[in-house]
Formats: C-alpha cells, structure tokens, sequence
C-alpha cells in the first residue's frame, strides 16, 4: 500500500525514515532503516522487545540524533524537510506529536491543564501580555480552552465534565493513557506517534482503543505511527505493518503478510528445531 | 457522596478517582474559614487580604512592632518570588537571596553618593526599572550555565553563585560597594515628589506591592507561561515533545524570580538606608524557604502566609524572653492537647506531669536549698507560676547542657517505645523540657528561635506535608 510517486490518488508521504542509523557507541540501535507514512494512513510498528521500536519514536522526535541517514517530515504536501537533530520542541511544532510508552503526564496539574499546555507551541502570548489581559493573550487563552474542550470530548463521557479540574494523578490508568493521547492532539499534529497505546489495557479497553485510533485518522486528518504489542490492536487499526528485530526492518506490507514473514515469525518465536538443525 | 445521574456510570476506578482528589483542609475553624476563601474567589480574598494588612497599623502598632511587620513583609514579598522558581519551575535555587542582593546593592548605588563625584540620586521610577531589569539578565545569566543541571547539580551550583555575591561585596571595589561596611546614607524612596521616610509609609508600600506582586503572579500562574513552568517541573521530556521550549521556559522562570527579589531588595535598602553584605547571607536564604515550605511550595497563597508566619514568631515574638515562654509554653500545651487521645490519656499525662514538678521541686527544696536557688527564667505571671514546680540550680547553665542532652536521649527513646511506656515516659520528658528551656533556652534567643523553627517545621512536615495552603502532589519517579 505504500505511496509510489505520481500516483493518483495516493497522497504523498508525510514522514519519510531514509536510511536511518542510530548507534549508542558500538551498539547499533538502528541500522538503515527506512519507512515511510503517507497522509491518512495508519502504520504499526512491531517487532519483539528490544527491536528499536521505541528508539524509531526518539529518534523522529528529536530525544535523539541519528548517528546517518535522514528523516524528512512535510508539514504541508509537497514542503518536506529534514528534522532530525532538530530540537524536540520545534519538532512538536513543526506538527509532529507523541504518547509515551511509560506515561509522562504533567502529574500534579488539572486534566484540562494538562491538555491546555500542550497549546505552548501555538500561541504567542508574552507574559506582560497574560497579566494585563490584553486582547491577544485574551483571545489565545479562550481558543486553547476550546481546543482542549474539543480534544477531551473526543473521548466522548470518559474524560468529560467534572474530570477537567482533577489533578491527571486521580485519573484511572486507562484515563491517563486517554488524556496522553488528547494531549498530543492538542499540538494540532500532522503526524501522531502513539507508543504502546493498549499496553495495560483490558479487552474492553483494547478494542475501544482499536476503533479510537482509526477514528483518529478519519476524523482529525492526521496520519498515525503505532508501536504495539496487542495484535488485536494491530490487524485491527493498521494500513500497513513494519516489523523490526535488532534495528533493521526484516518485513513490512499487510498485516497478514508480515504476521507470517518467516522472518518475524522467527524473530517472535525463534527458529524451528528442524531448520536449526538443518543450518548446522 | 452524592452521584450525579447525569454523570458517566461510577466503577469502583471512579470513586477512587473522585475521594483521592477530595481537597484536604486545614482542621476546625480554619478549614471552614479556608472553604468560605475558596467560594469567594482569588481577588476578593486577596483585598480582604490587603485591607487588613492596612489596617493593621491603626491597632497602634508600636516602633518594633511595624519593623517586625516589615522584615516579614520583605520576606513575604521574597516567599512569593522565590515560589516562582522552586514552586512552579521545580528548579531548586540556592542562590535566590543574591537577586535580593543585587536589588538592594544595585538601588544604593543609584541613590547614594557611592558613584561619581557628587553620588547619582536617581528617582525611584527610574531606579526601580533599571535594578530589576539589571536582576533579570543576571537571572539569565545564572539561569545559563545552570539550565542543564538537574536537582541537586543545580543547588549546589547556586549556592555557590548565592555565596558569591556575598564574597564579591565583601572584597571588590571597597571604595564603591563599601567591602564589609556596606553602603549607608542610601536615599529614602522618592518619586514625583512623595519621599517615603517614616516606617509607616514603609509597611503601606509593602502590603501594596505584595498584594499586587500576588495578584500580578496569579495571573501568570494560569497563563500560557505559567502552565509552561508548571509542565516543565511535572516532566520535561513530555513538556518539550508539547512544543514548549525546555530550557528557554526555565530560564523565563529565573529572570521571573530574579525581578521580584530585586524588587524586595530596592524597597528593603531604601528603608534600612544601609546595605551590609551580612544581610544577603545564607541565613536569610534559610529564612525565605522555611517560609516557603511551611506556607506550602507552589501556592502564592502560601508562600506569602508562610513567610508572615515564620517571620512574626521568628522575629517579633522569640526576641524577648516573656513572649518566647509563652509561646513555648503555648506551643507545648496546643500539641499535646490536639495529639493525646483518649482524654483520659490526656489529663493522666498532664496530672501526673503537673505532680512531678511539684513533687520533684519539693523533694530538690528540701535536700538542698541550692537545687532551687534561681527561679524560672521566664519572667512574669508565667515565672511566678512555674516558681515552685520547676527545678532551677545555683548554677543553671551547667544543669542545662546536661538537661538538653539528656532531653535528646530522652526524646529518642520516646519515639522508639509504644504504648503504656510511652504514656509513662511522657511525663519527664515534658518535664525535662521546660527544665531545659527554663534554665538555659530563654536566654538565648538567637539560637532558641533558630531551634523553634525547626521543630515547627519538623511538626508540619510530618502532619501536613504540603504545607499551610499548599495541595498536594504526587511524585512520579522517571
């Protein structure tokens, strides 16, 4: 399903991975790997523990900076440029948003709050200009509460109403891995990184989660990244499917392709006795 | 709890949710008063706030008093800044009393006749701009190298800058910043013709510039800079993959901090009319966070109530030796009676305590009349009172070192037992700390109320730990 170039009616890519390595000294986190994600599409990332996946998310972000290769990001079609070793903040601004795997909520501060600060990026307000409540700062503030609003009620009761004004901690952790995921879309992405976005989930939970990220894509135009455990989550939710082991990509396609590429069937369960045997 | 049959159905999750975020309130009459606050909103509490700091002087507040009320104002106003930096930010800095510093040493310089030929004796309206100003890229430029250093890095890294400052007033260019005589005869605050010269004139402009610092600071609190502070003391890793520049926003925090310390620093330099490199060490650092800490971190509100607080018991009530006993005595008497339950523990423990002095005093009297030679220090109705239920010797300093170490001795194994034991040994250790205050503490004020802080710190720590006014948090390990 990926885009080719000049193919009508397949949009362009929006993050582009090209040849990308990543080596903390001699261990090679990431070798020459490339991906691709066009607008309105949904890709996952699986791979077993310690494949890089989360590694490919801090490495797109800017937590960290590519040791070769580059990673182009197109804000608008068409307008692609290189991001990587570019600072986090102006990554997020540039319209790339994340959750993270061990959440990293602002803890102490309101659910709205939280999904409010998220609106930095976007607005211009200096401080003079909050304390005097001048019309700019004014107008900004009412718009980032709208927005929060609006990103909240995505999640329809779940984190509605008199959730708003309770510190994040209050939240169940179902609650929390929501408002992880409002908060980025606050960011107004073009891109979203959703890392792990089920772990810790119950069935119920996983399936809702399933249906959210499609609705995502659908409804807010944002094309979407996901590393994820849950199978479930990702024959349900992905257009195309990437599989790493060790930093290197051993099978992307659909997700009935790449769950039985013989490679990633090796990577999850080890090689068959048989073959072991016959290799010797 | 009443269930909203509006709201989203109610798992067990959920009530977990709403009892954890019950507001916890301060106990009895306080927290009704603390309930009433909150019903009325920020800036009316905040009026009624500044109306009484105002009228307050119409009680007929004598000289030392108003000099109290304005230390603690300063401190307040210090508090309130400092909250900025260690409340919001989450930086710990150690060198915050230097902005207060620069404040004061930079509006002497500009009021005095330490520069030029005929000194610069600039009107506050100019001055006060150009200090703080000057405060803020000094913020900047400690907040520079600073801004990659985490929790204690950081601290130790401006404490250093904090010690500093003193240093470089101490020794550098002794003929401009007076080396360790300081710079004296700085102008009184003057302005489009008002001179500030009495100590009234001094508190009113104090509870004015703190209230408007408070309300100034509120609305920061819930601004976009604000949130960004707040964000990026949570967690800075989320706080920048949230478009907010990391570095840039702990910066902002510094040069924040560092403005309304100058501005406590002008205000206190013009009013004492001398500067001295003492009164910008770390013992005033100590003063500021206690204040903080005990006001709660992280609450204007707090900050400022803490600081009052802290100020008027240390400065005001623990200099003379009568109103120091009674507030010991008070203290003492307060703690047992909201801590000892059942009542019939209680009034065992203060019986049985009230019948060892007596009995105690008796017994010393009787075997030799130089055990009970000096009465109680304390002075008073109180002294007359406690003449013959405690023991104070000949020779009441000696006894008193022996007493205090014993005391400590005592207290550790209070902490160690339980139950029946406890109860029993309760009684001489009270006992034995009125022995120690009355023979040697009293006297001493300048380190009884370094002690008296502390223990009421420790006291708040370990029943409220965030603070008067402050919520409180969760910590996260990352």
């Amino acid at each position: 399903m990926s885009a080719g170039p000049g193919q009508p009616g397949l949009s362009a890519p929006v993050l582009e991975l090209d040849r990308l390595s990543l080596s903390f000294g001699g261990l090679r986190a990431l070798s020459e790997l490339d991906l691709q994600v066009s607008e309105h599409e949904v890709v996952s990332v699986i791979g077993p523990n310690g494949a890089g996946k989360t590694t490919v998310f801090n490495v797109i972000t800017g937590v960290y900076e590519p040791s070769a290769g580059d990673v182009r990001f197109a804000a608008q079609p068409g307008s692609a440029e290189s991001i990587a070793g570019r600072p986090p903040h102006v990554i997020a601004r540039l319209g790339v948003a994340r959750t993270f795997q061990t959440l990293r909520l602002f803890m102490n501060m309101s659910v709205l709050e939280n999904v409010m600060a998220a609106t930095y990026g976007g607005t211009r307000a200096m401080p003079w200009e909050s304390v005097l409540r001048l019309p700019r700062a004014r107008r900004e503030e009412r718009e980032a509460r709208a927005l929060a609003e609006d990103v909240l009620s995505f999640f329809g009761q779940r984190l509605a109403g008199y959730r708003w004004d309770q510190p994040a901690y209050s939240l169940s952790y179902a609650n929390r891995r929501r408002l992880e995921i409002a908060r980025a879309l606050a960011t107004r992405p073009k891109l979203l990184l959703l890392d792990e976005p089920a772990a810790g989930m119950n069935p119920a939970e996983t399936h809702e989660i399933t249906e959210l990220i499609g609705r995502l894509c659908d409804e807010r135009q944002v094309a979407i990244l996901v590393i994820e455990h849950d199978m479930h989550v990702v024959s349900g939710c992905s257009d195309r499917v990437v599989a790493l082991d060790h930093g290197v990509k051993i099978a992307e396609g659909s997700f009935d392709a790449v769950a039985n590429h013989p490679a990633v069937v090796e990577a999850y369960m080890g090689r068959h006795p048989e073959d072991l045997a016959g290799a010797e | 709890m009443s269930i909203d049959p509006q709201g989203p159905e109610v798992g067990a999750d959920e009530w977990v949710a709403r009892q954890a975020h019950r507001r916890e309130y301060l106990p009895s009459w306080l927290g009704r008063a603390q309930r009433a606050g909150e019903r009325i909103g920020w800036w009316p509490r905040l009026a009624i706030a500044g109306v009484a700091g105002l009228a307050l002087p119409l009680l007929g507040l004598g000289g030392f008093q108003l000099q109290v009320g304005i230390d603690a104002l300063v401190i307040a106003l210090l508090a309130v800044g400092l909250n900025i930096v260690v409340g919001w930010a989450g930086l710990l800095d150690l060198g915050y009393v230097a902005f207060f510093g620069f404040g004061a040493y930079g509006y002497a310089l500009l009021s005095s006749s330490q520069l030029g030929a005929n000194g610069i004796h600039l009107p506050y309206w100019l001055s006060l701009p150009i200090v703080m100003i000057g405060a803020a890229l000094l913020g900047l430029a400690v907040g520079l190298p600073s801004r990659r250093l985490l929790g204690d890095y950081l601290a130790i890294v401006t404490l250093f800058l904090g010690e500093a400052f003193v240093e470089f007033t101490n020794n550098v260019a002794p003929s401009k910043l007076g080396g360790p005589n300081g710079i004296t005869a700085i102008d009184p605050i003057r302005s489009f013709g008002v001179v500030l010269t009495t100590n009234e004139s001094y508190y009113y402009l104090l509870v004015i510039v703190v209230v408007v610092t408070m309300a100034v600071l509120r609305l920061l609190e819930y601004s976009r800079t604000g949130r960004a502070w707040r964000a990026v003391r949570e967690d800075p890793l989320a706080a920048a993959a949230m478009t907010i520049p990391v570095n840039r926003v702990k910066l902002s925090a510094f040069a924040c901090g560092a403005m309304v310390a100058a501005l406590a620093g002008t205000i206190f330099a013009a009013q004492q009319a001398s500067v001295f490199p003492t009164d910008f060490d770390t013992p005033i650092l100590i003063l500021i966070y206690a204040g903080l800490i005990l006001g709660g971190t992280g609450s204007i509100a707090g900050a400022a109530t803490g600081a009052l607080v802290v100020m008027v018991i240390y400065d005001g009530l623990l200099r003379s030796p009568a109103e120091a006993s009674l507030l010991f005595y008070g203290l003492g008497l307060l703690t047992l009676l909201v801590k000892l339950r059942p009542w019939r523990r209680l009034a065992v423990v203060l019986g049985a305590t009230v019948a060892l002095g007596y009995a105690a005093h008796a017994i010393a009297a009787a075997i030799s009349s130089s055990a009970v030679a000096s009465g109680p220090q304390s002075g008073g109705w109180l002294g007359d009172g406690l003449r013959n239920w405690i023991i104070v010797p000949a020779n009441p300093q000696t006894a008193g070192n022996v007493g205090f170490v014993v005391l400590i001795c005592l207290a550790i194994t209070l902490v160690q037992v339980k139950g029946r034991w406890r109860t029993i040994l309760l009684v001489p250790t009270i006992y034995l700390a009125a022995f120690v205050w009355e023979t040697r503490l009293v006297n001493e004020p300048a380190i009884t109320r370094q002690l008296m802080i502390g223990a009421i710190l420790i006291v708040m720590m370990i029943s409220r730990p965030q603070g008067l006014l402050g919520q409180r948090r969760v910590e996260v390990a990352t």
